[in-house]
């Protein structure tokens, strides 16, 4: 009787693990962080890419009532697929898009933009990558959603924007107000 | 004479200038080593060579030379990127578990190993 048990509580031992382990195989990778606080309560200086006049980020997001901030790059490949997207949302009145470009070479930052055309109102450089951590920030692409007058972050995009990401932006910014 | 003293002295104060930079860097790594780098699986900050990892270091050196402590530096990062960067995980009811199960374990095997002892 005692072996019996000792060898049930071993199959059933063995039987719970691996349907934990086979759980844990069909989970994604992917962690996004749920933000304590989504308040912009800090700020940083940075230069623009096309004069060398310094500015801050309060300064970049004050004008309008909402702000995308967009971390790219020229040799980042996501990034020439998702410009017509910003191109698009460049239409909107109440929007304001700004690019942060991540750890690029001057030259190959304005050539993709004369190439691909200009979605942004403002675009600075971030050399050394600093900058994008301060906003909490992954890699390139990222796609950074701020209410101005609330100075808080809506929303946050991982990776290039797709159909469902555009559509979905465009919502949040006409319901919100 | 003199002028060997003088390079002596010339080469002691250099030498100190070197301590104290590599006391810095010692300390990112320090810092570093404790930091999940988020977009690598099962690397640290300081083992990562990634874009991401890069960055986070110059940010922490940033941070030291703003004279921020370690448990500002951390915190910040926390507010930035959540719990999951740091690789010492706080006690809340996720992680219980993993807190608690070592000492169940450990009083279930010495309550044994006392029933095996008194039963010879």
């Amino acid at each position: 009787m005692v072996k019996n048990i000792k060898l049930i509580s071993v199959v059933f031992l063995v039987i719970v693990s691996f349907f934990i382990l086979l759980k844990g195989l069909n989970k994604t990778n992917n962690y996004s962080p749920n933000l304590n606080s989504s308040r912009i309560d800090f700020n940083f200086k940075a230069k623009f890419l096309y004069s060398d006049e310094e500015t801050t980020l309060y300064e970049l997001i004050n004008d309008k009532d909402f702000s995308i901030i967009n971390i790219w790059a020229s040799w980042c490949l996501p990034c020439r697929d998702e410009h017509s997207f910003l191109l698009n949302l460049k239409s909107l009145d109440k929007l304001n898009i700004i690019g942060i470009n991540y750890k690029d070479n001057e030259i190959n930052a304005k050539k993709f933009i004369k190439e691909l055309g200009n979605p942004y109102s403002k675009i600075v450089v971030d050399p050394s990558g600093v900058n994008s951590i301060e906003l909490g920030a992954y890699g390139v692409p990222e796609t950074i959603l701020i209410n101005n007058n609330s100075k808080t972050i809506l929303k946050k995009y991982i990776g290039p924007l797709d159909d469902e990401k555009f559509s979905e932006l465009k919502l949040i910014i006409k319901n919100e107000n | 004479m003199k002028i060997k003293i003088l390079i002596f002295i010339i080469i002691w104060f250099v030498s100190f200038l070197n301590f104290s930079y590599a006391d810095n860097s010692e300390k990112v790594d320090q810092i570093s080593k404790n930091l999940r780098c988020l977009i690598c699986q099962g690397q640290s900050v300081y083992d990562s060579q990634s874009d991401f990892a890069l960055s986070m270091k110059i940010l922490i050196q940033n941070k030291i030379d703003e004279g921020k402590n370690d448990e500002q530096i951390y915190n910040f990062l926390k507010s930035k990127y959540g719990e999951w960067i740091v690789y010492d995980p706080e006690i809340n009811k996720n992680t219980v578990l993993l807190w608690v199960l070592p000492l169940i374990l450990f009083i279930f095997g010495g309550i044994l190993i006392l029933r095996k002892v008194s039963i010879k």
